[in-house]
């Protein structure tokens, strides 16, 4: 026997479902397409009749793209991975060993050494592009990797979070330490360190992605080939005169995996350091 | 990033307190008065001392040794000395151009802000409804920002919105029985906007939805069972109990989002070609766009250091405004 509400919560549920699915094949569609075209020939790419999927497909693109002598594309994956697989790390560790610094050792003026940390926040990071500019330019940093990567190591927002969550590190666990003898560096090392695991590799996983995406910076800094990431080399690609459409596309699908990767594996820490990077309450 | 600073400050006392067994230097770490003797102040500064020194260069030495550039005029130089006064202000206030990217910059703020908000924290909603393989459509909606601006630029401009009647958009559009259009070229209607907006909120929507899914998540289940029993339905618990729980998280978000819009930068460069090696026919262009032709293009870093720092100034202003507005987002719990 369906009463009405009955029908009216079936229909609502339906509707919800529909949305949903719409959503979801909306979500999808650009990683389709973007595989899709890597796969076809550049004439029924722009064919006026539309294809599902290729018939034959074209895995030369991908090959092809790792010979092509004008875009190195294969040096720039390498100088992307290499920059990411630094940042990464080191920023992590260094705002960890700082956070856990101003949240648990009681020197005088420290409160001053916190408001430094903090006010960095105010300088919206993209936008002071020249002034960065300006300082790794005169260290000689131009077209290097340490160019690109070195002044993102310092991540006051990181250091920020590291602090708040070694604020609410149990002190016990701390006392035991130092009965055993540690000192300061050591309770950080061997005790607060190897508890902040997921705290690390949320942030670490957040770093990794951010550096890997990133195009400003290294646009500015790393204009010679030889200092392309990844992201330059596909955008020098998608801006050169001549086009090659379904390498273009090869060239996409390259630079996407490993972060889609990434999302699938370390999905959860990734979601946590969203949400652990958002919370401000 | 201001209400984080806030609030943490507010913590020690909170969960340091309880049950101490005073023992040495435990107990003045907890008793609140900074005391450590020489062994903490060897470890504070080797912990603290790498970050500040790479804050101390490429923030502090970074912004002031700016700010002198932008008093000088120093084309192709990084050198201090040819002192000009605020003439690279005025230059760079009068420029046409940049006046133009500053008025395009305040309407795509104005426009994608509210919508990314909106559409997030309705699907923050949706998510948080679904029963069964929650999990799965977070994740469908969050893997788009695995993606970097410059690749969904690359397939916004050549396959969606291609402007051929093969592509994507002009496609659907056949269906209904429009006309293909230039997405990218056709100046009236700015048809450039839905390409540029469509491409952002691809991009970053799923990753507000996680903030708002973890709001959602914080709410007591006890306040939605208080509510029900005052007889509280479906709208009238979305907007007497959702919406206020999660005001700390709409701050947030709404100052992460403006943020984020006002340095908009990639998909401009990317989807326009209006690098400095571009022709400069873009039909929109924004300030940071116009910065770097102006500092790389035409390695003006005087004018380049002025445009840094109006910028900084436009985005620290208007945050701290909306932070006054909104109580930066205190109070809370």
């Amino acid at each position: 026997m369906t009463t009405l509400p009955a029908l009216a919560r079936t229909a609502r549920l339906g509707a919800r479902g529909l949305l949903v699915g719409l959503l979801t094949a909306a979500f999808l569609a650009p990683f389709y397409l973007m595989l899709r075209n890597s796969l076809m020939d550049s004439r029924s790419l722009t064919a006026p009749e539309w294809t599902w999927w290729p018939s034959t497909m074209h895995f030369e693109n991908f090959t092809a793209l790792f010979d092509d002598p004008a875009v190195s594309m294969g040096p720039a994956l390498g100088n992307s991975l290499l920059i990411a697989a630094v940042t990464a790390p080191v920023s992590t560790l260094l705002a960890s060993a700082a956070g856990y610094a101003l949240a648990r050792i009681p020197v005088p003026g420290r409160g001053v050494v916190l408001a430094l940390v903090v006010a960095t926040l105010m300088i919206p990071g993209s936008v002071t592009f020249v002034p960065t500019f300006v300082v790794v330019g005169s260290m000689g940093g131009v077209n290097t990797l340490w160019g690109i990567v070195v002044p993102g190591l310092f991540n006051p927002f990181a250091v920020l979070l590291f602090r708040n969550f070694y604020l609410q590190f149990p002190s016990e666990i701390e006392d035991a330490g130092r009965l055993d003898g540690l000192g300061w560096l050591g309770l950080y090392g061997r005790i607060a360190l190897p508890s902040s695991g997921a705290m690390l590799a949320s942030l670490g996983a957040l770093s990794f992605i951010d550096s890997w995406n990133s195009f400003l910076w290294p646009l500015v800094i790393g204009q010679d080939p030889s200092a392309w990431t990844a992201q330059i080399a596909l955008s020098t690609f998608l801006t050169s005169q001549t086009i090659n459409l379904p390498g273009l596309f090869a060239g996409a699908v390259v630079t996407i995996t490993p972060l889609v990767v990434m999302f699938l594996v370390a999905q959860r820490y990734i979601v946590e350091g969203i949400a652990t990077s958002g919370l401000k309450g | 990033m201001n209400a984080s600073a806030t609030s943490t400050t507010t913590k020690p006392e909170s969960t340091g307190r309880p049950a101490a067994t005073p023992r040495g230097a435990a107990r003045t770490a907890r008793s609140g008065r900074p005391r450590a003797g020489r062994s903490g102040w060897t470890a504070f500064v080797l912990l603290t001392a790498p970050v500040l020194i790479g804050l101390g260069i490429f923030k502090y030495v970074a912004i002031g040794w700016s700010f002198l550039l932008s008093l000088s005029d120093a084309r192709g130089t990084i050198a201090l000395g040819h002192w000009v006064g605020l003439d690279n202000y005025r230059t760079l206030l009068s420029d046409q151009a940049f006046r133009d990217s500053l008025v395009q910059i305040l309407l795509f703020t104005a426009f994608i802000v509210p919508v990314t908000f909106a559409v997030s924290l309705g699907l923050a909603l949706l998510v948080h409804r679904i029963r069964r393989g929650r999990a799965l459509f977070r994740t469908t909606f969050l893997i788009p920002a695995a993606v970097s601006y410059v690749a969904a630029s690359l397939l916004w401009k050549m396959s969606l919105f291609n402007g051929l009647p093969a592509g994507i958009a002009n496609t659907i559009g056949g269906w209904f029985g429009a006309e293909p259009v230039a997405w990218l070229q056709s100046t009236s209607p700015p048809l450039y906007w839905i390409v540029l907006v469509t491409l952002r909120l691809w991009l970053q929507v799923g990753f507000y939805m996680v903030l708002f899914l973890a709001g959602l998540q914080a709410i007591p289940k006890e306040l939605y069972e208080a509510a029900a029993l005052d007889g509280a339905t479906g709208r009238r618990l979305l907007t007497g109990v959702t919406l206020p729980m999660l005001r700390n998280t709409s701050v947030a978000v709404l100052m992460l989002l403006f943020i984020a819009a006002f340095q908009a930068f990639d998909e401009f460069y990317n989807l326009f070609n209006s690098g400095q090696s571009g022709t400069g026919t873009a039909p929109v262009q924004t300030p940071l766009v116009h910065l770097y032709n102006t500092a790389m293009g035409s390695q003006n870093y005087g004018i380049g250091s002025a445009g840094a720092f109006v910028l900084t100034a436009l985005i620290v202003g208007v945050t701290l405004i909306q932070g006054r507005f909104t109580g930066f987002g205190r109070s809370g719990e």
